[in-house]
């Protein structure tokens, strides 16, 4: 028992390494190295058939002043980004809310929600999504029945296909749900039935109550969404069979960081993006951490 | 005025009503797959309606003769092999690092700990193209060892954590009673550890296996010929050979694609609820 406070011995050190050897080697290998590769390429020009050549920051000035299409893929990524997120997040806590109750069935009514989830990142669900919303889909078809004569053709037209794949990724609020729900189950009823003593309706307990004590929940989901908002990538793949079209509506930054590094070859400015793509996932992140002093309440919880 | 009791009966029927009707929206475009995968002939997929005039199963028997002379049974059997591997280099490698950080002591044990959650938050875009290039060298590509040899390396650090997680609540005293019956740190984690974690190691190979036999990017990016194709590539070949008629077989093998997830979520569902609720799996 006190070995607890003694620096580990070589035994605790060599068996300790032992267990960790595979992700150790993992870890150096396969992530810290390649990313230290990638930074050193994206500095280059490389082409994977001569060696890199060295451009210092050219790669990176490229981006911001002479690649339209580059600036259109962050434009893309970013509404995505923004809408996506928090209306997938919303929707996840309304229904965490709906299912948040003793009723017959509820296991079954949330393994259904769960569904969209538990396929909506496969190649089928995406082929699935470019027939049902294209032009003569079966949703015009039914958006026509109920009088709306000229519906747009959704996934052909730039003005919509980003929006279809918002409404994509948004059904797929399976996993947030089921965060919501466990973070719902530990809000005490007594809160919620002190502030009907005071007097409070499902609004007012709604914003002092509900909220609060899941936040940080919200801002895990928020991080975690977040961050694989950014790579998405199969759905917008697939619907716009690799081309990121009409008129880049869908040309997602991984998409695009994609199609240079293993369409055009230019690896080195491929990893350029990756950088790029790291540091804004990076900075984000912090900010929403730091902002997170402000709307996280760590409540004393009794 | 209504009773109390009349007012809660009252709530929880408008509540059923919400759900169902809700429910049955969301679920829509699924029951539309399956229902069109059924319906005979080729102009039908304007057609809303969910259910079939006359039930036929030629776009099945289509779909299974496969494209461009590969049988679909290739694909299915292509991604079982990579799923299974994947699984089980998971498993092993991810509770291997997972009894490390939850149970043993060792220096610098802090610092790989911070980094393995890091990495977690990591953008794959990264390491990409170092790894493809890497993978190149080593004369991988168009060959399975991208997809599984990274997983012998536990790098879905995301497991890690799971499993931490899960090993952390287990009870130390039977660490102290194995020592006394003179058991190694590697003993109590084969006879101890490894069968209290079967829950989290059942999660664990849930997801590896759904999000491999989901998973696009890696296989676009390292599998080159179509007889190595898995379901997602497979399924995509559809498509690519263009024309209407090749709608019908697309969605019916697109609905046997989704069998495997289907049985796996029914027969284990608390697992999925255990996952996602302990460690807040993206998704």
């Amino acid at each position: 028992m006190k070995s607890r406070r003694l620096r580990p011995s070589l035994a605790d050190n060599a068996v300790g390494y032992l267990f960790l050897a595979p992700w150790l080697i993992g870890f150096l290998g396969l992530t810290l190295y390649p990313m230290i590769q990638s930074l050193y390429y994206s500095f280059t020009q490389f082409d994977m058939m001569s060696p890199p050549e060295w451009v210092g920051f050219a790669n990176y000035i490229k981006m911001f002043t002479a690649d339209k299409t580059y600036m259109k893929s962050l434009q893309v990524t970013f509404t995505y980004v923004l809408w996506a997120v928090p209306l997938k997040l919303i929707f996840a806590l309304l229904i965490a809310m709906l299912m948040n109750q003793k009723l017959r069935f509820i296991g079954l009514y949330r393994a259904v929600y769960y569904i969209p989830t538990l396929l909506g990142g496969s190649v089928a669900i995406a082929m699935l999504w470019k027939r049902l919303f294209s032009g003569d889909g079966a949703i015009n078809t039914i958006l026509r029945a109920l009088g709306w004569a000229n519906p747009p053709a959704w996934i052909a037209n730039p003005n919509y296909a980003l929006a279809t794949l918002v409404l994509l990724t948004v059904w797929q609020f399976g996993s947030s749900m089921i965060i919501f729900l466990a973070g719902l189950k530990q809000i005490p009823d007594e809160y919620y039935e002190a502030a009907s003593v005071d007097g409070a309706g499902p609004i007012t307990k709604f914003f002092r109550i509900t909220l609060p004590s899941l936040s940080p929940v919200i801002l895990f989901n928020l991080v975690m969404q977040m961050i694989s908002a950014f790579q998405a990538f199969t759905q917008a793949f697939i619907i716009s069979a690799g081309k990121g079209g009409p008129l880049d509506s869908t040309m997602f930054y991984t998409l695009y960081l994609y199609t240079k590094g293993f369409y055009y070859y230019e690896m080195g400015y491929a990893s350029a993006m990756a950088w790029v793509l790291l540091i804004i996932i990076g900075i984000l992140t912090a900010i929403i951490f730091k902002s997170s002093n402000m709307w996280v309440s760590y409540g004393s919880g009794d | 005025m209504m009773s109390k009791n009349t007012k809660t009966i009252l709530k929880k029927l408008i509540s059923h009503v919400i759900i169902i009707a809700f429910g049955l929206i969301m679920l829509y475009p699924v029951l539309w797959l399956i229902a069109s995968s059924l319906k005979p002939g080729s102009a039908i997929f304007s057609d809303p309606s969910l259910i079939p005039s006359s039930i036929s199963f030629e776009h099945y028997v289509t779909g299974w003769q496969g494209v461009g002379r590969i049988h679909f049974s290739t694909f299915i059997l292509n991604s079982l092999v990579i799923c299974f591997s994947v699984v089980v280099a998971n498993v092993i490698s991810c509770s291997m690092a997972a009894y490390a950080f939850a149970r043993l002591k060792f220096s610098l044990k802090g610092l790989w700990f911070g980094i393995m959650i890091l990495s977690i938050m990591l953008p794959t875009h990264v390491t990409t193209i170092p790894r493809y290039v890497m993978f190149n060298t080593f004369g991988w590509v168009d060959t399975y060892l991208p997809l599984i040899a990274p997983k012998l390396l536990a790098t879905d650090a995301f497991f890690v954590f799971l499993l931490v997680q899960f090993m952390r609540g287990l009870p130390r005293d039977l660490d102290e009673s194995a020592t006394l019956d003179g058991c190694g740190k590697i003993g109590i984690f084969l006879r101890i550890v490894v069968p209290l974690s079967v829950p989290s190691m059942v999660t664990t190979a849930l997801f590896s296996f759904l999000w491999t036999w989901d998973d696009f990017f890696n296989q676009l990016l390292y599998i080159n010929t179509p007889s190595k194709y898995a379901v997602s590539q497979g399924l995509r070949m559809f498509m690519d050979a263009s024309g209407q008629s090749n709608w019908g077989p697309m969605f019916a093998m697109s609905v046997v694609s989704m069998i495997p997830c289907f049985i796996l979520f029914f027969t284990l569902q608390k697992y999925f609820v255990q996952g996602i609720a302990t460690t807040g799996i993206k998704g």
